[in-house]
């Protein structure tokens, strides 16, 4: 791994008199892909709400792609290209499914206002192309999905949902794809489908998205993660391949339970 | 379509039909009686309609065939209005409708759009007026000008009452429009260059040499001074349409509808939350400003007392009661609300109550409003799918 991607060094979030993150480092290679693990509550939801410029973290750095984005607010973050889906999916539920794709699409939209209003000719040409890549890449993730596109998320069943929450994360080709607990609600079956669906669009898109999962399902994290992150109380107890981080004391201690 | 006629327009172009005659029974009825049975018949009509299945039908021809039902509204309301050519009343209640339905666009793109709920529709609708009653008084400008006068007025200061309102969040940047109503209205009220609670007369509105406050005399036709408002606030409000229809219908109401739902999902991918907003709210002001220029010309009055909280109020029980978001929806609950307490005087006294039951009712039952906004179609006609 030539540089890393992601350069996180000493940083830190309070809410109050709560540490969430605690002098924390962390490095992301490109085309890595990092398990995030750890009990409830150990700051890493926050931590990917620090890195998407959510809360902006009260000390420490954020490098990506060797500039410098810390206190970068979330668009600027997302322009610099990291995406992210939520632990709680949060789609625009009476919005069409390929609304909620696009609205991923942002950085590539033609936003001004004669080209919206005026050029309805143009406007057709953009939309049918993005309307196409929307449906191609949900289409590697669900075929039958892809012909329902025009119909509303809400009464959508979880499974879906999470697949056009990924599909709306994707479409802007990030270089980072942070994944926060995509199994949050669904069957091991369906989980490890969406792994290797997730696994299968990184091939296509030539291996170079790195990803950061948080999960609790461990076999999740042993299967599809080059390396593992153990977070406790906000700060990092250990890192390493999973097989070592679960044989680590600390981390069985904090996390997986002893007898 | 093969050459004939298609066969789904049916049900859109005999809707049109009906409420326009709807609307002209309306208002030529005088007696208390047979206004009352005329909303009990329409009402009747539209409930069986319902269960017959012929509304859902009447709503299909809209969205397949949305240009045809639009100029369809424009041409039965052109025949509505050669039919009252010569009375005051009937146009004068049509254009306010109109007036009324291109604020209330306005509100829409707000509101409906970008989520911003907005109680000062009234204010900036008289901020439009009163800028076109001050041009008209004061300056030598071209009175034509002042509707885009009055819409830029509208604008700019609406851009002012934004920064308040982006430091806000939900309900408190609803209490500054709140705010800003109540302080617009005690501002006229105590300020003697703008008439103070009197308010002041537009006299003499002359464009192009001709003047359109004087009813217009061919050969032994009197027509009403009011036609000429008519057709005016019907180009506004068509042209308010067009731009709420295709907004919606791109890229900028994408991102609208993403603000609204959800800002913190929304910055994440990139959409600039407070740009959105921004946009949204001026472009609502401008339209609210130009209905209300318009409205000063055609009474050739401003006053306080008609640009209250209460006025605005009503600009969001529209919304709220043809369905937030949806433009068809505007226009058949303004013509409701602002026809029906005019017609009834029983129920004028009430009015404000009943509109507040009306819309704790709507609330409670029927959320999505009467006309509930369909998903978005980016190319009209279906084409694309």
């Amino acid at each position: 791994m030539s540089g890393s991607l992601l350069k996180v060094a000493g940083v830190t979030r309070r809410f109050g008199g709560l540490t969430a993150l605690d002098g924390l480092d962390l490095d992301v290679g490109a085309g890595e892909i990092l398990g995030l693990i750890g009990p409830n509550g150990s700051g890493k939801t926050t931590f990917f709400n620090v890195i998407t410029g959510v809360f902006p973290p009260n000390a420490g750095s954020i490098h990506f792609g060797g500039h410098d984005i810390t206190g970068f607010a979330p668009p600027a973050i997302y322009r610099a290209g990291i995406a992210r889906t939520f632990q709680r999916s949060r789609l625009c539920l009476e919005l069409s499914v390929l609304d909620n794709i696009l609205i991923g699409n942002q950085l590539r939209l033609t936003r001004g206002f004669i080209f919206n209003l005026l050029r309805r000719r143009r406007f057709a040409d953009q939309y049918r192309a993005f309307r196409a890549e929307a449906v191609d890449l949900l289409a590697t993730f669900d075929p039958p999905l892809a012909r329902r596109i025009e119909e509303p998320v809400a009464g959508m069943p979880m499974i879906l949902r999470r697949r056009i929450e990924i599909c709306r994360a994707l479409i802007s080709r990030p270089r980072l794809l942070l994944l926060d607990e995509p199994s949050a609600g669904m069957t091991h079956d369906e989980t490890r489908h969406l792994m290797d669906d997730i696994l299968e669009v990184r091939r296509r898109l030539g291996g170079e998205l790195a990803i950061i999962i948080i999960e609790h399902e461990m076999g999740v994290i042993e299967r599809i993660t080059d390396r593992c992150a153990v977070l406790n109380f906000g700060q990092k107890i250990c890192e390493g391949s999973y097989r070592a981080v679960a044989a680590d004391p600390l981390v069985q201690q904090a996390y997986l339970g002893v007898e | 379509m093969n050459g004939s006629f298609p066969r789904a327009l049916l049900p859109g172009l005999a809707a049109i039909v009906l409420g326009v005659l709807f609307l002209a029974l309306l208002l030529t009825f005088e007696s208390q009686w047979s206004v009352g049975a005329l909303l009990a018949g329409g009402a009747a009509v539209v409930f069986i309609a319902s269960r017959a299945g012929l509304l859902s039908r009447a709503a299909t021809s809209f969205d397949t065939h949305e240009p045809v039902m639009a100029g369809a509204t424009i041409l039965a309301l052109l025949v509505l209005a050669a039919w009252f050519a010569e009375d005051h009343f009937p146009l004068l209640m049509l254009s306010t409708v109109l007036l009324m339905v291109t604020s209330c666009l306005g509100l829409t793109v707000q509101f409906g759009f970008a989520g911003m709920v907005n109680f000062a529709g009234a204010a900036f609708f008289g901020l439009g007026a009163y800028t076109a009653a001050v041009l008209v008084r004061y300056t030598h400008l071209p009175h034509l000008l002042s509707l885009p006068a009055g819409g830029l007025a509208a604008g700019i200061l609406g851009s002012v009452l934004i920064w308040p309102m982006l430091r806000t969040k939900g309900h408190y940047s609803a209490v500054v429009t709140i705010a800003f109503a109540i302080l617009f209205k005690t501002f006229l009220e105590v300020n003697d260059t703008l008439g103070g609670a009197q308010g002041m007369k537009i006299r003499n509105i002359v464009v192009f040499g001709w003047k359109p406050n004087q009813d217009i005399e061919i050969g032994s036709l009197e027509l009403s001074h009011y036609l000429i408002y008519f057709l005016a606030a019907l180009a506004l409000a068509a042209v308010a349409f067009v731009f709420c229809r295709r907004l919606e219908r791109s890229w900028i109401g994408l991102s609208m509808d993403a603000v609204r739902i959800d800002e913190t999902a929304a910055a994440c991918f990139g959409l600039d939350v407070r740009r959105w907003k921004i946009v949204a709210f001026t472009w609502g002001n401008v339209l609210a400003g130009m209905a209300g220029a318009l409205y000063a010309l055609m009474v050739g009055y401003v006053a306080p007392n008609n640009f209250t909280f209460g006025d605005s109020l009503i600009l969001v029980s529209i919304v709220l009661l043809g369905g937030i978001g949806n433009v068809w929806g505007v226009m058949v609950a303004a013509a409701l609300m602002i026809l029906l307490p005019e017609k009834l005087q029983a129920i004028q006294e009430y009015r404000f109550l009943l509109y507040a039951v009306l819309v704790m009712l709507i609330l409670l039952f029927r959320p999505q409003g009467l006309l509930p906004r369909p998903l978005r179609r980016y190319l009209p006609g279906g084409a694309g799918r």
